[in-house]
């Protein structure tokens, strides 16, 4: 199963190299990887279904409890057919949208990669596993968010992204951290048995705070949803599975993988009715009020989130069947209206759906598979968006807390929801056909295939809920609820509230669309006000950041050697001294049997150091530390260490080597130091000196554990089989700090050339541009209308027959 | 020490000879304590050192392009062989399901008596001191580059 799943990394690998032989199809052929794990995963259904479980055990480090262990639940399960399932759609959508694009491979490389972490995410039975893969999805979507590099709006919301997903990453590891702590194991399954204790914990409540601060940021939950929207930089297979399936339910995936050990407490259901139901309303209204199309989409995938959200913190049974159901709806009408979205912008060249209409001469499957899709969304009869949509309802109107409150958002949500789905479904559709930038003609194949397949699920769950629908539920609601939950979904469920409430938002909804134009009118005066919402925070604290960076760095690196080492000096006293008089007595009771000749080699360190002190000359400075370190050579000599002393010459050696070269680019002595900055400075060095003498002493003299050495000593030559214990140590016992520190030498060289080789092309600090990236831009620059500036790649269709495209493309540009 | 790196070429005849005629000896040196490393004093992170003296040496008294003729490869490609070197020595061990980095030994007895004892350790030392090598020699030959 891991390398089943994990060899997709391999694959990835190999893509560019691959995607050189198989050109334009590489497409087809990699989505028969993410195909064959569906395949596999479909497997385990009846199983799953059947109220077991599976376990793939696989010990990865287990002196830290840290395995690779994955395992497969009904919500496992669920998300792994979802990810997989429209991965492999997607992968075949990417060809034809991304056709010669000249960096396809590189896609298709970070695509998989994402892809595998996801799938490692929602399998992961190990918190710290789960974390790595977490982390991985976090830095592949942020360079498939940025994929179109060269565009500044592309990498600054790829930017964005991964500030804002990975800043909630720390909160969670700690919260992950704390969680093992409390319930004594990094395992989920052993975890989730500890329910009760984990609930009752003194620190339930910060460690709850921890890891719903990683899973809202994640999943876009106000007031961090603001990512969300920007993120449609992407190229539209990006968008289309980073927010249907994947990426941005990962922060769902984990709450309701911890519901069973974590959920049921005040505290949660508080916490998560609230935000969810906040972001619900939110994500609607904030659609309501977009004209792209994407980002109409991104917002009403807001909305889902937040939905999402809101059933785990209501948390009954009802809500678990609608949670599951929910999941399963949204990633399969998302995904494919996204896809569709695509499919018209890559047609049309326009994203913004006021300048759309007329089209279903045009494009007639897109036309038909949009409405399927839309009428999901919309939660219409018989599409399984509906049922899932009743079931939220009825799920709300039995809300533990917050009820009314719930019940108000949950229903304005979805009637601006219903509106949205016409939009974006409907409207560039139906009524006279409009002028495009391009002349627009039916996508091809590859791009329709992933939104009729899951268009026809949507279907066919709701038509025939006995047929899959019911199932995949009731596995998913049951390994979220902790306990066996039994559904059975029907289309009907008589005349009831919920359904009451489905038909005022559908009249509601309708009437919004229908007036939609004079209801973006009226709502425009809001705009100042949003303006100055969260995503105004985020800059705001970018901006301190910066502002921070730029203190502390005119504070501590001001560009002077010597205040460099003073700046250092001082913290190691302060620091280690502190600890020193806080935690030892200091006690002098050891005797001194000093030899001749050690005196003398004691006299010389002294007295060159010295000379080092008051010669007015660089080069007699140099030689006399020279000396300081050469005596020292001879001391690790006398006392038996023979490589020490090899390695302390042979560094003095090149270090001497190194300062001869660097000072003869220097000018002479100038202007020496004034008495005060003398004083200063021996001040400094004096108290070091002697912090280091009774450090020395301390080590001597305390011992806490049973030195080390001697093991070392025994076992070197019958397990290391060498004699040189230094070595052994080296190369050996300690190999893996050695292979670390020879990363930080490579390091230091690179930095020492870069330095000597790379001169700065402008003057220190003339680059202001350098924090626009995090930053607002403070000018707007005009804008350009080439074919290249294009904000949102779409690659021009160059093999198109004869329709000017780029011309036509400068008269109108609907951009975000 | 004591000469000055801008005008050392016409004059210097002994350290002309003398780096001619050291080089050989200390790079021979450099690889006699690479190899002894494991029993006796040496191995990777001195010998590294020690060749990187040996080229200084010669890097002062004929300067940075003779001396990047004789290395032939990159001082920079060295570092990052050495790297990738110390690296491969972890991969026998997770071929054979042990902790990372678990040394692994393969003895070789020569004709002769004489036994080789080939080892992941031997790898990873070699590594070091590549790297080692290829970083002081990175640092000083732009040094003197920007000197010249």
């Amino acid at each position: 199963m891991q390398f089943a799943v994990l060899s997709g990394f391999l694959l990835a690998a190999l893509t560019p190299w691959l995607s050189g032989i198989f050109q334009h199809r590489i497409g087809w052929l990699l989505a028969l990887f993410p195909a064959s794990l569906t395949v596999m995963f479909l497997g385990y259904l009846p199983e799953v279904m059947a109220g077991s479980t599976a376990v793939f055990e696989y010990a990865w480090i287990p002196g830290m409890d840290i395995s690779l262990t994955f395992f497969i639940d009904g919500l496992s399960l669920l998300f792994a057919l979802l990810i997989s399932g429209i991965g492999t759609f997607i992968l075949i959508y990417a060809g034809g949208y991304l056709q010669g694009h000249p960096d396809l491979g590189r896609f298709y490389v970070i695509m998989l990669s994402f892809m595998v972490s996801m799938l490692g995410l929602v399998l992961s039975d190990n918190l710290i596993t789960l974390f790595v893969f977490w982390e991985l999805t976090s830095i592949t979507s942020y360079m498939l968010i940025g994929f179109n590099h060269t565009s500044a709006d592309a990498r600054k919301a790829a930017l964005q992204g991964l500030i804002v997903t990975v800043g909630g990453g720390l909160a969670l590891l700690a919260g992950m951290v704390m969680l093992a702590g409390i319930g004594g194991s990094y395992s989920i399954q052993e975890l989730l048995q500890e329910g009760d204790l984990i609930r009752e914990h003194g620190l339930y409540l910060p460690m709850l705070l921890c890891i719903l601060a990683g899973t809202f940021t994640k999943s876009a939950q106000f007031p961090f949803h603001f990512w969300l929207p920007n993120a449609m930089a992407a190229p539209t297979p990006v968008s289309a599975y980073l927010h249907s399936a994947t990426m941005v339910k990962a922060g769902v995936y984990l709450m309701a993988r911890l519901h069973p050990g974590l959920g049921g407490t005040e505290a949660w259901i508080l916490i998560l009715s609230l935000f969810g139901a906040v972001t619900m309303f939110v994500g609607a209204f904030m659609a309501i009020r977009s004209t792209n199309i994407k980002k109409l989409l991104a917002y009403s995938t807001v909305m889902a989130l937040g939905t999402l959200t809101m059933l785990l913190g209501i948390g009954t049974e009802k809500a678990m069947m609608a949670f599951a159901a929910f999941l399963l709806a949204h990633s399969l009408y998302k995904g494919a209206l996204f896809m569709l979205a695509g499919a018209l912008d890559h047609e049309t060249g326009t994203k913004d759906v006021t300048v759309l209409g007329g089209l279903r001469r045009k494009m007639p499957v897109t036309a038909l598979v949009s409405l399927i899709a839309g009428l999901s969304l919309a939660g219409v009869p018989p599409l399984f968006g509906f049922v899932a949509k009743e079931l939220m309802f009825e799920a709300v109107i039995a809300a533990p807390a917050l009820r009314w409150l719930v019940i108000l958002l949950a229903l304005t949500a979805s009637m601006m929801v219903i509106a949205v789905a016409a939009i974006v479904a409907l409207k560039p559709f139906i009524g006279p056909l409009k002028a495009t930038p391009k002349a627009p003609h039916e996508a091809p194949l590859s791009m329709l295939a992933g939104p009729v397949v899951l268009a026809t699920l949507s279907l066919m769950f709701g038509l025939l809920p006995w047929f899959a629908g019911s199932a995949l539920v009731q596995a998913g609601a049951s390994a979220v609820g902790g306990y066996p939950i039994e559904v059975s979904l029907s289309l009907w469920h008589g005349f009831n509230l919920p359904l009451l409430m489905s038909f005022i938002s559908l009249l509601v909804g309708a009437a919004i669309y229908h007036y939609w134009d004079s209801f973006r009118s009226r709502l425009q005066p809001l705009d100042p006000m949003i303006a100055k919402g969260p995503e105004a925070g985020y800059f705001k604290m970018m901006d301190g950041l910066v502002w921070f960076a730029d203190w502390q760095t005119r504070i501590l690196q001001d560009g002077s050697m010597r205040h460099y080492l003073r700046v250092i000096l001082l913290t190691f006293v302060a620091l280690t001294g502190y600890t020193l008089i806080a935690r030892y007595e200091l006690q002098w009771h050891w005797s001194l049997d000093v030899q001749l000749h050690e005196l003398i080699i004691a006299f010389l360190l002294v007295a060159s150091a010295l000379v080092a002190c008051f010669t007015r000359s660089r080069l007699g400075a140099v030689a006399s530390m020279g000396v300081v370190g050469f005596s020292v050579a001879l001391m690790f000599i006398l006392f038996s260490a023979p490589d020490l002393g090899i390695t302390q010459i042979l560094v003095e050696t090149l270090t001497v080597i190194l300062l001869v070269l660097v000072l003869f680019r220097l000018p002479g002595f100038v202007s020496l130091s004034s008495p005060g900055e003398r004083f200063r400075d021996v001040l400094v060095a004096g108290i070091t000196g002697i912090l280091m003498t009774l450090l020395v002493m301390i080590t001597i003299d305390v011992q806490f554990f049973p030195s080390i050495s001697g093991y070392m000593i025994e076992n070197s030559q019958p397990l290391a089989y060498g004699r040189n214990i230094v070595n052994v140590i080296l190369v050996d016992y300690r190999a893996l700090d050695t292979l670390g520190e020879i990363f930080v030498l490579a390091l230091a060289a690179m930095g020492v050339y870069a330095m000597i080789k790379f001169h700065p092309e402008t003057d220190p600090g003339a680059n202001k541009l350098a924090g626009t990236l995090i930053l607002p831009p403070k000018v707007l620059p005009p804008q350009r209308k080439d074919v290249n500036g294009n904000q949102d790649l779409e690659l021009q269709d160059r093999m198109d027959t004869g329709d000017s495209a780029s011309s036509e493309d400068e008269t109108r540009r609907g951009d975000a | 020490m004591s000469m000055k790196p801008m005008n050392m070429k016409p004059g210097t005849l002994i350290l002309h000879a003398a780096a001619r005629f050291l080089i050989p000896l200390q790079l021979l040196f450099s690889l006699f304590l690479l190899l002894r490393g494991h029993d006796e004093p040496g191995g990777g992170f001195i010998a590294g050192l020690v060749a990187a003296a040996a080229f200084s040496l010669y890097l002062f008294s004929f300067g940075s392009v003779m001396t990047r003729d004789l290395m032939r490869v990159d001082p920079r490609d060295l570092i990052g062989t050495g790297l990738i070197l110390g690296l491969v020595s972890t991969l026998p061990a997770l071929i054979h399901g042990e902790p990372f980095l678990t040394a692994q030994w393969w003895p070789l007895m020569l004709p002769g008596g004489v036994e080789l004892k080939l080892s992941t350790p031997l790898i990873f030392d070699i590594g070091v001191y590549l790297t080692v090598l290829g970083s002081v020699m990175t640092a000083v030959i732009a040094l003197v580059e920007a000197e010249e």
